[in-house]
């Protein structure tokens, strides 16, 4: 359930950032998530209602953008998509390949006011 | 704000709201202005922050010659148990010292203290891991192992862990021989994460159903380049390949800490040198 930490440490980043431009609430928040990072996505959710409760984002809208797994494989030199950790190549069959995109864990946009 | 009509809170105070919410919502009472809602466009990582710490965690390792491992697993994967016994081996070669994080309890720091080494517990209360801010505070507390090894044995949790860097130079992975092959395919994120994996309680092989070659290729499968060491901390077999793994580690740090005190040294005496022409 670390889910909560990154939900605190979401918060943290809001109520610096929204304090340092001068805004006093955040509305919206979009994060950008990785199609392989290591968050469940129904617990961030949940963490979050949990973490933004008297903050500067007490009623902020959270949206989350996933991102696709992207990788270039080793073994046939093309880039490819891939869903886990653990997917063969899907043109190969083979696992010598290494993630491009698809870990992020990001911040991405704030609505605020 | 009011929930009806989305007017301010400050007009809410002062009328009963009981003119008609038909659209086009005529609305003859003041408004202040709505506050204006702004973008900001922010692209940062969620864990930016525990990334920092981090940062200063393994500037100080560097600065110091420290080799910070940081050691993972589910609970009861025998971590403790391999820490007490590489630290016997290793503590007459160079300093050692562990952070242990657990739940509660003090018992695997005892466990350490035990064997020889200085040892830290962090208990982290409800929390499922350590973060570098944690091991920040523990390094102000534990003598520093300069010129030697710094274990940081993780909470037992083969998900949240993962994610938080703690200044380490590299995640070491423990699975045992009694927890199932296939975890390496169960929790991908910290095989992924991993650069070595040792699989543990070999001794208990002839009793078991494990699978080594299957359990060995689901690792490889997630993470192509993990260094995987079989080893049995209890019998001793295998553990002088691990012990030797630590012994270069070790080396590598402190010749990387020799590097920069030397081309310190060096800058330093350029300088001189200028100042006195």
């Amino acid at each position: 359930m670390h889910e909560l930490s990154l939900c605190e440490s979401i918060i943290e980043t809001l109520t610096v950032q929204t304090r340092r431009q001068g805004f006093s609430r955040v509305r919206r928040v979009w994060l950008e998530i990785g199609a392989l990072a290591n968050v469940e996505l129904d617990a961030l959710r949940f963490a979050f209602e949990i973490a933004r409760r008297d903050t500067v984002a007490d009623t902020a809208k959270l949206d989350i953008v996933t991102l696709p797994g992207q990788a270039y494989c080793l073994d046939c030199a093309h880039a490819i998509m891939v869903h886990q950790h653990y997917d063969p190549c899907p043109r190969c069959g083979g696992f010598q390949w290494r993630l491009t995109g698809g870990n992020e864990m990001r911040i991405k946009e704030l609505e605020v006011e | 704000m009011c929930s009806i009509c989305g007017c301010g809170e400050n007009e809410l105070a002062i009328h009963a709201h009981d003119h008609a919410h038909d659209p086009p919502h005529a609305h003859p009472h003041a408004h202040d202005p709505a506050p204006e809602a702004q973008r900001i466009t922010l692209e940062q990582d969620i864990l930016a922050k525990n990334a920092e710490f981090a940062a200063v965690n393994r500037r100080l390792f560097a600065e110091r010659g420290v080799f910070a491992l940081n050691l993972v697993s589910s609970p009861g994967s025998g971590k403790t148990t391999l820490l007490a016994r590489t630290v016997q081996a290793l503590r007459a070669e160079f300093p050692v010292a562990v952070i242990g994080g657990d739940q509660q309890t003090a018992n695997d720091a005892e466990r350490i203290r035990a064997a020889g080494a200085p040892a830290l517990q962090i208990n982290t209360g409800k929390g499922c891991h350590l973060d570098a801010h944690g091991i920040g505070h523990a390094l102000e507390r534990l003598p520093l192992p300069e010129h030697g090894v710094l274990f940081i044995e993780n909470v037992g949790n083969l998900v949240c862990p993962a994610d938080f860097d703690l200044g380490e130079a590299f995640k070491v992975v423990v699975l045992s021989v009694t927890e199932g092959e296939d975890k390496p395919l169960k929790y991908p994120n910290m095989f992924a994460a991993s650069s070595l994996m040792l699989l543990n309680k070999t001794d208990l092989l002839p009793h078991l159903d494990f699978d080594v070659v299957r359990c060995l290729d689901y690792a490889r499968r997630v993470n192509p380049e993990i260094e995987i060491l079989q080893l049995s901390a209890r019998t001793g077999e295998g553990m002088d390949a691990w012990l030797d793994w630590l012994r270069q580690g070790q080396r590598s740090a402190l010749a990387r800490q020799v590097n920069r005190l030397e081309a310190d040294l060096a800058a330093a005496r350029a300088r001189l040198a200028e100042s006195a022409a």
